[in-house]
């Protein structure tokens, strides 16, 4: 029809499918661990207001699983449909830990269903409260089995290869790849600081408008102090990131910093422009600091993107998907600072709107550093599939219509996501905060 | 047995049990469409989400577990059906999609629209007629090679009789066995009117079912005369459901233990459905792949093996709580408690 080539169809496709589930998948991580700690508050301070919020946010959180879920069935079917050569050789090596995915969501499944249709059917809180940890437990562990799968794709082990044979394969092996620590951990930590951000968001917003100030103030302060927490994490460990890619993958460090010669003192070039003869203009160059890190030295040598064959190298635009990345992390991480600060400090420009504002922006911003972290690593690992094995070219399918197919997908995409957003906008408008406290506090104790 | 054969038997039971559990979810949004569309809404919503609310999603991972634990076991079929399967599974997964959203979206969001319910409805019928294309495609004839690469005859697919009894065969059994089972659960909830109009769509599509069942037996003698040999020879199991359904649908029809009349209907179909899975083997998709040149390295069968007894024993205590809370709790189930 419109794009015949059923490899460049099949890319298209792979990147609108996952770029959409992230949305939801980084919610189905990071949110039951947030109502974790709500309704944890609300117990130990004995304080409705964070009963009411843990409550509030389970009844969204079904909106999004469901998407969540719909959407990842279809990434599983989509694998072997699109890539159905890679999936024949994966499924050799790497299909142990997406089974156990599986399970992890199997488990997630159940325990949501009952934690979601028994609030008042548990005399003790807590008890409900315990139902929530399965939840929690289940999310993260998909998160960890699939990102393992990823980490495999970018740092292959577990068999050797006897002319262009795989053998001797060693399934456990193949999940700890080299690549699978700081992969794992970084993923989690990046979406437990993205929902608390996005609560915070929710939060501030709330409050410009003139909402329930004191409820809001709570839900504020404790997400940002979460977010905070995880905004360093995901920065110490996005470094280690840096030092794994400058170890294993320094093709893919190298196109992210356009660091085409090799040298020692590297420096670190933020933005810019690729001029002709890869010179880079109006960049933001910090000197020796690419060195620290790849290497944790100043002094150290970093492989340029010049040491190898054109045909290896991957797309140069990864450069501004890390960038992205980057700003963003060093942006939160200080806005949560500041807010931190000025809260010990007493100080009050931080509930003005001007700061409520950046709080707002930090939502979609940490959404947005969660694509581009995917779509560096990913795209920085063109053209492989598998690194050093398989092509992306020679693992697609060749069927016909693939383009038919992307444009179903995309109307389907807007379908869910134009949805998502009217009913929980609806949901939330319909019973606003207020009149869920005065029906909650009258004396009654439904809630308890 | 080798381990190809528990692979497959695993798979098939998870599929059989998919079947169970997806074909009470989508009859069950047939009947609720229809009875929208004939004012009698009233009698059936209410059983119909109770029993549906806590539980789609956990329906949803059975078909999960099926995709992943076929490409794990079987890497070769990644390859031939992956290529194959782009248009008519990219169909499912598009209304598989529409349907679990929309279902949240609806009971979360808007309550009460037709519009929504009616989608609803149809796309329990489309989901099961997409979905059962799979087995003709199995069934061999419409897959030829281009270099070496898989192909599917869409032409030969929609104008055999075999690919049109099939997806009668599924949407039939799709309405019984929801009917079966909708009427137990509401003979549970007390509520006789809802029982006795599930009463009778169960034994108004009982009927078509042992007819489409036997139409798909003789299509198979024209189409894939090896399979319908072995069938032939595991004519034991086809009679002895044959018998579970008469049984069921007397017990349906006495009004007595409905109960047990599910067990039955189950059964019923578990001896169809195996029957028909041990006669199939050892095709994957006939007659290019075998359950034995698809299968997996033995390292990474032993792991897929150990890991789904570890993981058996997480999830039968998790999915005896689940039911035991909704599907079996006096109080939950007649809607005493919300
Ligand atoms: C909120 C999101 C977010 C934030 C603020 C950061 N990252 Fe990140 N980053 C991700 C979200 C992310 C991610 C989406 O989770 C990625 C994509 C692939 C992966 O493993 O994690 C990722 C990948 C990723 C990689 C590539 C790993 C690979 O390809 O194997 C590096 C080197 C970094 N990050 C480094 C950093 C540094 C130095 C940060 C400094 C603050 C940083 N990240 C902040
Ligand atoms: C079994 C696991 C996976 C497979 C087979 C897979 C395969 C692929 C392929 C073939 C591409 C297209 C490459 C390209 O166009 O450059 C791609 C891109 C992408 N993948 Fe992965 N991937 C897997 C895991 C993941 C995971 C866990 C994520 C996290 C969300 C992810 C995120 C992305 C993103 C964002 C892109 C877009 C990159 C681009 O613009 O090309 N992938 N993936
Ligand atoms: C190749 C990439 C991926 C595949 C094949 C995949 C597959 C799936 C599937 C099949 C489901 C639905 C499970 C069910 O039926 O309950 C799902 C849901 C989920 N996925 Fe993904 N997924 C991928 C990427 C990711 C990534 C990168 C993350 C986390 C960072 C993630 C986290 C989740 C979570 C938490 C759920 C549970 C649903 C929810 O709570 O929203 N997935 N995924």
């Amino acid at each position: 029809m419109f794009f015949d080539d059923p490899v460049l169809m099949s890319r298209l496709l792979t990147i609108l499918t996952l770029s959409f589930h992230i949305f939801y998948a980084t919610i189905g991580v990071g949110l039951p661990f947030m109502i974790i700690i709500f309704h944890w508050l609300g117990i130990k301070k004995n304080d409705l207001h964070y009963i009411l919020m843990a409550r509030r946010l389970a009844k969204g959180f079904v909106v999004t699983v469901a998407v969540g879920v719909v959407t990842g069935t279809a990434i599983g079917l989509q694998l072997a449909l699109l890539w159905p050569n890679f999936m024949q050789l994966a499924g050799h090596i790497i299909a142990l830990p997406l089974f156990m995915e599986v399970f992890a969501f199997f488990f997630e499944a159940i325990f949501l269903g009952i934690y979601l249709y028994t609030w008042d059917r548990f005399d003790n809180q807590k008890k409900h409260l315990l139902l929530l940890i399965p939840v929690a437990v289940g999310g993260a562990l998909s998160a960890f089995f699939i990102t393992v799968v990823n980490a495999f794709m970018n740092s292959p082990s577990g068999f050797e290869l006897v002319n262009g044979e795989l053998t001797n394969m060693n399934p456990l092996l193949a999940m700890l790849t080299v690549s699978m620590p700081t992969k794992v951990t970084h993923v989690l930590a990046t979406a437990y600081m993205t929902v608390a951000f996005t609560l915070a968001a929710i939060a501030a917003f709330r409050l410009m408008k003139g909402s329930e100030t004191s409820y809001y103030k709570k839900s504020l302060n404790v997400s940002m102090k979460i977010g905070f927490i995880f905004a360093i994490a995901s920065a110490i460990i996005g470094d280690f990131s840096g030092k794994y890619l400058a170890e294993y993958q320094p093709e893919k460090l190298a196109a992210a910093e356009w660091h085409f010669e090799t040298e020692e003192r590297a420096p670190l070039i933020l933005w810019g422009i690729l001029g002709e003869d890869h010179e880079v203009k109006y960049g933001i160059e910090i000197p020796y600091a690419l060195s620290i890190l790849a290497h944790s030295d100043p002094n150290a040598e970093v492989i340029g993107l010049n040491e190898f064959p054109e045909e290896y190298q991957p797309p140069l635009i990864i450069h501004y998907f890390f960038d992205m990345m980057i700003t963003i992390g060093m942006f939160m991480l200080a806005l949560s600072f500041v807010f931190l600060v000025a809260r010990w400090r007493n100080w009050s420009f931080v509930d003005k709107n001007g700061y409520r504002w950046l709080i707002v922006m930090g939502a979609p911003l940490s959404f947005l550093a969660i694509q581009a972290g995917w779509w560096m690593a990913e795209v920085g690992r063109q053209p492989w599939i598998l690194r050093g094995i398989m092509t992306v070219d020679e693992a697609a399918t060749t069927a016909a219509y693939v383009d038919v197919v992307f444009l179903g997908f995309v109307l389907l995409y807007l379908i869910l996501g134009i949805g998502t957003i009217v009913v929980l906008r609806r949901m939330f408008r319909k019973r606003s905060i207020e009149e869920d406290l005065a029906y909650y506090s009258g004396g009654d104790e439904r809630w308890a | 047995m080798g381990l190809e054969l528990i692979g497959i038997t695993v798979l098939w039971l998870f599929l059989f049990l998919y079947v169970i559990v997806g074909s009470i979810d989508y009859g069950a949004g047939v009947f609720n469409a229809h009875s929208i569309l004939t004012n009698k809404q009233h009698i059936l919503s209410k059983v119909i989400q109770r029993y549906l609310s806590p539980v789609w999603e956990v329906t949803n991972v059975f078909f999960v577990f099926f995709v992943v634990g076929i490409i794990g076991f079987f890497p070769d079929s990644a390859f031939y059906f992956g290529s194959i399967l782009l248009i008519p599974a990219s169909v499912s997964i598009i209304l598989l999609a529409l349907r679990g959203s929309y279902y949240a979206f609806e009971s979360y969001g808007a309550k009460g629209h037709k519009g929504y319910a009616f989608m609803y409805g149809a796309t329990g019928i489309f989901i099961p007629a997409s979905l059962s294309v799979v087995l003709t495609i199995s069934e061999g004839g419409f897959v030829s090679f281009e270099n070496g690469v898989p192909v599917l005859d869409y032409t030969a697919l929609l104008t055999s009789p075999l690919t049109w009894s099939i997806v009668v065969l599924s949407l039939v059994a799709v309405l019984y066995i929801s009917s079966v089972f909708l009427t137990w659960y509401a003979h549970k909830t007390g509520d006789m009117k809802a029982t006795a109009l599930m009463r009778k769509y169960a034994i108004i599509w009982s009927v078509p079912l042992i007819v489409a069942a036997g139409g798909i037996i003789f299509e198979l003698r024209n189409h894939n005369i090896d399979h319908f040999e072995s069938i032939m020879q595991l004519w034991w199991m086809f009679a002895i459901s044959f018998v579970l359904w008469a049984l069921t649908l007397r017990l349906i029809w006495l009004k007595r233990h409905f109960g047990a009349a599910v067990w039955l209907m189950i059964f019923q179909f578990m001896f169809a459905f195996f029957g028909y899975g041990i006669s199939h083997y050892p095709y994957l998709l006939y007659p290019h792949l075998t359950i034995y040149d698809g299968f997996t390295n033995e390292a990474m069968a032993i792991s897929l093996i150990v890991v789904f007894i570890l993981g058996m024993l997480l999830l039968l205590p998790s999915l005896y709580l689940l039911l035991r809370l909704f599907l079996f709790d006096k109080k939950y189930v007649k809607g005493k408690r919300e």
